[in-house]
């Protein structure tokens, strides 16, 4: 294995920011810390980092600890932190190659990185003068200069467009191919589901589940959506009777309805057609899968972006 | 570890020189301020003393007694009725002392004088007797009194004036006494804004804690920011001393070995001290609080711009403990007074024992995250 981790805890004065926190990542590995903002991802991968030193517990990193072998693991690690400002008037090429100087690195190997992170073209330009999504890619760029075994990535596209999301996405998968061992931070359900096979919900400090996204959604719940909302009453017993309905809700406060079914293609005609009888117009209607959102909000009674 | 260290301190250079107003403020505005006060100090020119005379008559209230028309001790008369009568008197070095003379009321007068129009205001005659009216703690006021008694009491003006021969050798100007104290203000800055408040801006941009998340030695890094703004300050007091040398003809009496020995001593407290200061430091406020109440202390008490030995005898011990006091007596009596090695040993052993301790402490608490 190359992560082992036993009942970590941490707490800052009254905020217990990590509880009780037991984890183990294998090799070549990508694991997915799902969680909204304050639900201690950050403070628990900092621990795994050496950024910042557990209450209680113990981490293992091929089989060493930071007590001792703190020099040894920094070479092994790549990560990125959550916001790191780099310098500002150091262009691209000079960054890479003052933290290449770190690890004893050629200047050649700088130039690779350029290329892998796909900032040939900004090579020369201050870091003053990249877009958000270019200093996040400069910030991997640095986390990968020394071709570590394990990457961790703290929230790499929070606050970045779509596309600038995809392709540090793209930049990752290709990177994961290489065999290194990926954990990454996120509250985006679309970027654990897309780049790790295994997923970690947490949240206040504790982890909720774990597994693949097939796995959890096996695990922790059935069905999928038709949410709807209308203009009358619907016969609530005849909902219920509807073949397929697993359960039924409504929001007083959005006025939407939502029925969990067991297949949306058998179960939504026959809903239609009830509507349909019962003189009622449809104003909206959504059908979709569960995911894994729905099954956070389950878990913890908060959704993934709060 | 010269290969990082090497490293390190090209990327600070590339930082420093690529930002202009920092540049502005290392190597510019030291100059600037010792060319404004060199010249502000140095280039008098003939001093002008403008005296309130009061008419203790309401028939003559606007006009000025006859008296100071006979010009017993002045060499000449000017009168113009805008600006009143002027006597000029005495003459020394291409100098003179002048005397602008304007009628007022009494309350025209008080009201001049505290507006700083005047030096003082006077009643009466000289065979009757003058009544000055002035601030006896001004120290024009006083000096103006002063010079007037003496060039009324002179019976003409063939009689000589007293002679003042200004002392203009090398060490005695006020430019002697201000270049040194820049010097040492300029590696105080140098230290505390330079290290110190780089170290805490690295902090608050997390840059800091992604450092130490490296192979990186901590101590590597501290030395390369000492080491950095070591080398820049020695080019700012390089280029401070060219210009005063060259523009005021300021030379250096003393041993330059004994100069290199004071400069890195002090740069050796000031390093310590910007390290202590900014070992905790996590924003801006608490940052510039910080650095602003070490300096600005020593920027008032110890001495650079005037002399220290004008506060309460009581302060003195305790100015001259100041890092910045030791600094700039020890550059100032190499530069002026040509002061021995071996006068400059205490100091700089104090100056390296606060560093060593201030480094010792800050790196204890010093936060990298």
């Amino acid at each position: 294995m190359t992560i082992e981790i036993r009942n970590l805890c941490k707490s800052f004065k009254d905020v217990k920011a990590v509880q009780n926190v037991n984890l183990i990542v294998e090799s070549g590995e990508s694991v997915a810390l799902l969680g909204p903002n304050g639900a201690g991802k950050t403070t628990l991968v900092e621990m795994i980092e050496g950024v910042q030193y557990p209450d209680s517990g113990e981490i293992h990193i091929l089989d060493r600890s930071w007590e001792k072998d703190e020099n040894i693991l920094r070479k092994q690690i790549g990560i990125a932190l959550q916001e790191t400002r780099f310098l500002e008037r150091l262009t691209v090429e000079e960054t890479l190659n003052l933290f290449a100087s770190f690890y004893s690195l050629e200047k050649k190997r700088t130039r690779e990185v350029i290329e892998i992170i796909q900032l040939e073209s900004k090579r020369t330009t201050w870091v003053l003068h990249l877009s958000g999504g270019q200093r996040q890619r400069l910030a991997l760029g640095v986390a990968i200069l020394h071709s570590p075994q394990i990457l961790i990535l703290d929230e790499p596209t929070t606050g970045l467009d779509p596309n600038a999301r995809r392709d540090l996405w793209k930049i990752l998968e290709n990177f994961k191919a290489t065999g290194t061992t990926l954990i990454l931070t996120t509250h985006y359900m679309e970027e654990a589901q897309y780049l790790c096979e295994r997923i970690l919900m947490m949240d206040q400090g504790k982890l909720l589940a774990e597994g693949s996204l097939k796995d959890l959604l096996d695990k922790f719940g059935e069905g999928d959506f038709i949410e709807y909302t209308i203009d009358g009453i619907l016969p609530v017993e005849k909902v219920e009777k509807i073949p397929g309905v697993l359960n039924r809700s409504w929001d007083e406060n959005k006025e939407v309805g939502r029925l969990t079914v067991k297949q949306i293609s058998k179960t939504l005609p026959l809903f239609l057609q009830l509507v349909e009888n019962s003189s009622i117009s449809l104003t909206s209607l959504e059908c979709r899968r569960r995911t894994l959102d729905d099954l956070f909000l389950a878990m913890s009674g908060r959704r993934l972006d709060d | 570890m010269i290969k990082i260290l090497f490293t390190l301190i090209l990327s600070q250079f590339k930082i420093f020189f690529r930002e202009p107003g920092v540049v502005f403020w290392s190597f510019g505005f030291p100059l600037l301020i010792a060319w404004i006060l060199g010249i502000a100090f140095a280039n008098k020119g003939n001093t002008l003393h403008t005296v309130a005379v009061v008419n203790e008559s309401q028939d003559t209230i606007y006009s000025l007694p006859e008296w100071l028309f006979e010009k017993s001790g002045a060499d000449s008369t000017k009168y113009n009725p805008e600006s009143g009568l002027e006597w000029q008197v005495g003459e020394f070095n291409g100098k003179q002392t002048r005397f602008r003379f304007k009628s007022m009321n009494e309350d025209e007068a008080t009201i001049a004088l505290k507006r700083g129009k005047i030096s003082l205001w006077l009643m009466g005659n000289p065979a009757a007797g003058i009544k000055y009216h002035f601030d006896i703690d001004n120290t024009e006021s006083s000096l103006t009194f002063l010079l007037l008694e003496k060039a009324f009491s002179l019976k003409s003006s063939t009689e000589p004036f007293s002679e003042i021969r200004t002392i203009t050798m090398p060490g005695s100007r006020y430019i002697d006494f201000l270049i040194p104290g820049l010097m040492a203000m300029s590696i105080m800055n140098a230290c505390l804004w330079g290290v110190g408040w780089s170290l805490i801006d690295l902090r608050i941009k997390k840059l800091l804690r992604r450092m130490v998340a490296t192979p990186l030695r901590k101590s590597l890094f501290l030395v390369s920011h000492v080491l950095n703004r070591m080398i820049l300050s020695a080019a700012e007091l390089l280029l401070l001393y060219g210009f005063a040398y060259y523009y005021f003809g300021i030379i250096i009496q003393g041993s330059l070995l004994a100069l290199l020995i004071v400069f890195l001593s002090g740069y050796v407290a000031f390093a310590g001290i910007a390290v202590l200061i900014s070992c905790r430091a996590q924003n801006t406020h608490s940052g510039n609080g910080l650095i602003n109440f070490v300096t600005l202390p020593m920027f008032v008490l110890s001495g650079i711009f005037f002399n220290y030995q004008k506060f309460p005898d009581w302060v003195t011990p305790y100015v001259e403990l100041l890092p910045l006091t030791m600094l700039a007596n020890s550059l100032r009596g190499i530069i002026t007074e040509g002061i021995s090695l071996y006068d400059v040993i205490l100091p700089s052993i104090g100056l390296v024992g606060i560093g060593y301790v201030c480094f010792v402490l800050g790196l204890k608490f010093f936060y990298w995250h």
